[in-house]
């Protein structure tokens, strides 16, 4: 066996794939981009290589660059991770060519699963059932139109090269199948450079359900399913195993297709076998059909871990470097229920927009397997995608795991950016998906409530106040002394773009009472801990001006400072005055003029210096009271500017 | 070392007494609550309604949040002007701005417009002495009329009066003594130059003004007509007259700026003391009310009082077994090293003589002092005036004189004739003197004031071969018993600022503490005691 591996990724999935490597004795060797220079990976490895700049094109993508690292560092494998040349037949060929061990499927095996029509023709006819639909390459609008009509709406138009929803479109009636069509082509073309697509039936009340397996290159096991229904525009958000409602029969009818789907490619190493599934009548074992093959590790493969007691990353690590399957099917037992949910930096109000940002504090809480690829400090950067960490928990039954889930996931701090932590809590807590109720349309049926939230609390507001004020320590016994009565201390926060003030009145050591727009809350600390209204303060994590209290997801409020508040009020800028007697040069701006703060609008000569004077702030230039010629007094106004509101009135 | 309290907080004794105080107690703090309303609700509304904060919100945002503030002369001018001037139309005290002690002086335009009665000049400069002695920076929040004009004799001319305050600031800067203004409202006149005297001033947008003369007075005098933000609004004096340093958008803005001042001052100097951590009492300060007797005749253990004020209740007592009726010692307060001076009866010649011994040691070893003060005078009567009792009482008072170390005097009983001396009266100048509501303070008793006169009077008539009857004494006597009765309150004392305040006697350790810290502020000097008659 090769006694170094270098890991071909970042972020998390290298991160977590360097601890199992390192468990086994090997020597890990990470490559970076260079804004990667001081990542988690890297700090993780023994050694790393930076292979070139942030774009991944101009890095991760760089199977050249990857196989010189590993060639120059000793290294005696190389393991993908997922995304990046994990599916990348070229780079599998490369790498062996170099004389290098590939930790995962023969290039023949992805390319087989590669294209998604192809790919189905070929599992046909290992009997594998797949969903009516059309694969073929004839892409004519009308002969389209014609096969989804037979295929019957409603129907599924898909990229053939597709992948992450991209190039997807439903079409509901023949009506809007044509625009439906063109945009998806459209969209295909622009992502992958393929325009073709394929249609397919699509299935109301679907479940997303995958079978795990495992190959050594002839034969092949499968390690039962996960459900990952929950998913927001075809984004996975929870994952779990084993899928709920799963029937033994139906189970055995999965996991032997998808068996026979590995074994037909001569498969090698983990994969997934991805299901569509009719959950309209519960689960059938006659509806299932096969989607595509992920010949990789999922990201999701802790929780088919955490039911089979499988180190995946293990068993890849052996299979590659020669050693047969180490359990036969017959050794494989599903323990308990484990789920997985996707913390990513996100704005989900905004429309769950990814965010950036340093990430000023991250923690989890016991009782969870968090794999992570940032630590606290670690900048979340644009370039890669914004996932923080997974929150993987397992219990005995699947009210357990999801319980656990809840409570790892209220227990889970982050700081510093904006994430979707308060929605995986309302999805962890939601009452249907907590009976099982799982199908891909759940979350756009109840977006609103979970993207809303429970409001925040008095008591938060109370507690980032007194983090605002600096009085949460311990304080000594004069802490809030007055003769005769407290004094009434103003504290404004920002939080969601909403200015609160909040008025303290320290009645004694550890005892505030906090007025809020109408309400008031009583502070007391004892034994060194605070109580709002009777009930402890959550975890609060405080840096420059940013308060975030844990509570709900993580409220962040910001304390706002009298000075910037007037800085800002002090920006009007309305006139533009000569600053000393001189000679006005050039006027450079015309009345009804839009100008930015910063813009050049005249200029003026005096004692044999030319001064440029600029806009103070944007507006609109309401007059020009000065001539290019005129000589004017010091303090004589030469620009007068609007707001763009009072032109338009 | 430890004291041992003998009180039981469930007997009827100590409830009685703990009523006792509780009901004086509910008298000031009923008129300390008013005064610190200030004019009344409708020139409060009409204040707010200007977009200004109350002032003592003002000094709230100034402060650091949660920080102790002890206010000085809260109680000002109590009874006065027929009660016209609430708290004397400022607040004043000592506060934290950046974890620095320092002193704020705050008008109150809501109390006829922040202008100065007798008053409250009497207030702003006992304010500046406490800035001065103790070295605390000064923040002056500005919002005045100036001198209160029907009163101006009483404002003006004197020593003690309205220039005064200029004097101190120029005297204060030139010992590095910082000295800040914010113009929040008005600073007319003499106003003008508390802002102009400042080392850095801070004026409000439309809003703080500073000029000589007013509109009014502009017009009056020379015909000219202007605005009030013309003639000397916060864009005038920040761009034109370089009178004020910042422009603040509003009181919050202004404030902070005054707090980044305060940030921006160079290191303070203060006094070096051996501290130790310090430790709440064995004893809760809370019984206080119940150890001490409701009626100042009835004697009782000041050590129960002690036992209630110094860290752990530990008291290293000086001299024990001589001039037992001045207990002398060491404690801490808060982790600060204290020497105590407390009465314990009346003044004989060895409790002089301990009393002057024991402020000489405090002086040399530079430990701060503190005066219990409960005292009736020293003894009378031809055995002691012919040992030479004030021989030995001139002793003391030349110690409690001459001492360098920060005096500071809690009243917690009687202050009367020269006992007062002794004990470091108002004019014995310790840094801070702070009153109980039970404390009475007169030249002597109003019976024993009453009866001397009596005396003299039955000797002139008895020697005019008149009579007077008992019934005739009596009604003599009864004028000058209430009118002592009535000058001896502390409400009549503290209204006149004989005193820095009035305080409940269970927040007395906090305000030792609070007191002690700010005079650590200034370093202590060599202590050259006049000479002692031996």
């Amino acid at each position: 066996m090769f006694d170094t591996l270098l890991i071909a990724n970042r972020g998390e999935i290298a991160c977590r794939v360097i601890r199992t490597a390192r468990a086994m004795g090997l020597r890990c060797v990470a490559v970076n981009s260079d804004v990667d220079a001081g990542a988690a990976h890297v700090a993780m490895a023994d050694a790393a290589v930076c292979i070139g700049g942030a774009a991944p094109a101009e890095s991760y993508l760089r199977g050249d660059a990857i196989i010189e690292a590993a060639l120059s560092t000793g290294a005696g494998a190389i393991h993908p991770g997922y995304g990046f040349l994990s599916e990348n037949p070229d780079f599998v060929e490369a790498v062996e060519a170099a004389g290098l061990v590939f930790v995962g499927p023969g290039a023949a095996a992805i390319r087989a699963m590669g294209l998604k029509d192809a790919a189905k023709r070929l599992m046909a006819e290992a009997g594998v059932p797949v969903v009516p639909g059309y694969h073929g390459a004839e892409q004519d609008a009308g002969f389209l139109a014609e096969r989804a009509g037979e295929i019957g709406f409603p129907v599924l138009i898909k990229a053939v090269a597709g992948g992450g929803g991209k190039g997807m479109r439903l079409v509901e009636a023949a009506a809007g199948f044509a625009e439906a069509l063109a945009s998806a082509q459209a969209e295909a073309r622009t992502a992958f450079g393929n325009p073709a697509v394929l249609i397919e039936k699509f299935v109301s009340a679907p479940r997303h359900i995958e079978v795990q397996v495992f190959g050594d290159g002839t034969r092949a096991v499968h390690l039962f399913e996960r459900d990952c229904s929950l998913q927001r525009r075809h984004q996975k958000v929870i994952e779990e195993a084993p899928a709920p409602g799963m029937t033994a029969a139906m189970r055995e009818a999965m996991g032997q297709a998808a068996v026979r789907a590995a074994e037909a490619i001569g498969y090698k190493g983990a994969g997934t076998v991805e299901f569509i599934v009719d959950g309209s009548e519960g689960l059938r074992p006659d509806r299932f059909w096969f989607m595509e093959m992920n010949t990789r590790l999922q990201v999701e493969h802790p929780v088919t871990e955490a039911v089979t007691g499988v180190d995946l990353v293990e068993w890849q690590l052996r299979v590659a470097a020669g050693e047969p399957l180490p359990l036969a099917q017959d050794d494989l037992r599903l323990d308990g229920h484990a789920f997985e949910a996707r913390l990513y930096a996100e704005d989900v109000p905004a429309g769950f927009l990814p965010a950036t940002g340093r990430l000023a504090h991250l923690a989890f809480p016991e009782g969870v397997r968090a794999d992570s690829g940032v630590r606290s400090g670690d900048v979340i950067s644009p370039h890669y995608d914004p996932m923080i960490a997974k929150v993987i928990t397992h219990g005995t039954t699947r009210e357990i795991a999801l319980r656990k889930l809840a409570r790892g996931l209220a227990g889970t701090q982050v700081a510093g950016t904006v994430t979707n932590l308060a929605f995986l809590g309302a999805l962890a807590r939601h009452e249907g998906f907590a009976a099982g109720e799982v199908d891909t349309g759940l979350i756009g049926r109840d977006l609103e409530a979970l993207v809303a939230g429970p409001g925040i609390s008095d008591r938060a507001v109370a507690q980032a106040s007194l983090v605002a004020a600096g009085i949460c320590d311990e304080a000594g016994p004069l802490q809030g002394f007055t003769l005769w009565q407290p004094l009434k201390r103003t504290v404004l926060l920002e939080h969601g773009g909403q200015e609160l003030q909040v008025v303290l009145r320290v009645t004694g050591p550890g005892r505030v009472a906090v007025a809020l727009d109408g309400s008031e809350v009583s502070a007391e600390r004892q034994g060194g801990i605070w109580r709002f209204d009777g009930v402890p303060g959550a975890e609060v994590f405080a840096e420059g001006d940013f308060v975030t209290v844990f509570e709900g997801g993580g409220r962040a409020f910001r304390v706002v400072d009298p000075l910037e508040r007037a800085a800002a009020a002090g920006a009007s800028g309305n006139l533009v005055e000569a600053p000393m007697p001189g000679k006005v040069m050039s006027v450079l701006a015309s009345a009804g003029q839009h100008v930015s703060a910063g813009d050049r609008l005249v200029v003026l000569e005096a004692m044999k210096m030319e001064h440029t004077l600029t806009a103070a702030r944007d507006g609109v230039v309401a007059e020009v009271l000065a001539d290019a010629g005129d000589q004017v007094e010091a303090g004589a106004a030469l620009i007068r500017l609007e707001d763009d509101g009072d032109v338009a009135a | 070392m430890k004291l041992q309290s003998a009180a039981i907080p469930s007997s009827e004794g100590f409830r009685a007494n703990r009523d006792a105080h509780l009901a004086a107690l509910d008298e000031i703090r009923g008129a300390a609550l008013a005064a610190a309303a200030g004019g009344g609700d409708k020139a409060r509304e009409r204040h707010l309604s200007r977009g200004k904060m109350l002032p003592r919100e003002r000094v709230a945002n100034l402060l650091d949040p949660g920080a102790p503030f002890l206010e000085v002369g809260a109680l000002a001018a109590h009874g006065l002007y027929d009660g016209a001037a609430p708290s004397a139309g400022m607040i004043a005290g000592i506060g934290r701005v950046q974890g620095r002690q320092v002193m704020v002086l705050c008008n109150d335009a809501t109390v006829k417009g922040g202008t100065y009665y007798p008053m409250s000049v009497k207030k702003h400069l006992r304010a500046q002495e406490i800035a001065e002695e103790n070295r605390l920076p000064c923040i002056y929040l500005v919002d005045s009329g100036g001198a209160n004009l029907p009163n101006q004799d009483e404002v003006f001319p004197d020593r003690d009066h309205f220039g005064r305050i200029f004097y101190n600031q120029a005297r204060m800067s030139a010992k590095g003594i910082a000295q800040i203004a914010v113009v929040m409202g008005s600073c007319t006149a003499g106003g003008a130059y508390v802002p102009a005297m400042s080392d850095v001033t801070i004026i409000v947008r439309e809003q703080g003004t500073i000029f000589l003369a007013g509109p009014p007075l502009v017009k009056a005098a020379t015909g000219e007509v202007v605005s009030a933000e013309d003639l000397g609004g916060g864009d005038v004096h920040t761009r034109l007259s370089g009178v004020a340093d910042y422009l603040a958008e509003d009181d919050a803005h202004a404030l902070a700026l005054a707090r980044r001042a305060v940030g921006s001052l160079g290191p303070d100097t203060g006094a070096h003391v051996a501290l130790q951590s310090p430790e709440p009492p064995a004893y809760d300060p809370d019984e206080i009310l119940g150890v001490v007797p409701g009626d100042l005749r009835t004697p009782y253990d000041i050590r129960e009082v002690i036992a209630r004020l110094v860290d752990g209740s530990r008291f290293d007592e000086f001299k024990p077994r001589y001039g037992e009726t001045l207990v002398t010692g060491f404690a801490h307060v808060e982790g600060m090293p204290v020497g105590i001076v407390a009465n314990n009866g009346v003044l004989f010649s060895e409790a002089a003589q301990k009393g002057a011994h024991f402020i000489e040691l405090c002086s040399q070893r530079k430990v701060p002092l503190v005066f219990l003060q409960n005292i009736t005078g020293f003894m009378v009567g031809r055995k002691y005036e012919n040992e030479g009792i004030a021989r030995h009482g001139a002793k003391m008072v030349t110690a409690v004189a001459t001492t360098s170390v920060p005096k500071i005097t809690m009243l917690v009983g009687g202050s009367f004739g020269a006992g007062n001396y002794g004990m470091a009266g108002r004019a014995y100048q310790p840094r801070f003197l702070w009153t109980w509501p039970n404390s009475r303070i007169s030249v002597m008793g109003g019976a024993q004031a009453a009866g001397v006169l009596a005396t003299v009077k039955r000797d002139a008539i008895e020697r005019g071969g008149g009579a007077w009857s008992e019934a005739e004494e009596a009604a003599f006597k009864q004028p000058t018993i209430d009118m002592f009765e009535r000058q001896s309150h502390p409400l009549y004392a503290t209204a006149r600022l004989w005193d820095d305040g009035i305080v409940d006697p269970r927040k007395s350790r906090a305000v030792l503490a609070l007191s002690l810290a700010a005079s650590l502020n200034a370093p202590i000097e060599e202590t050259r005691f006049g000479v002692f008659r031996m």
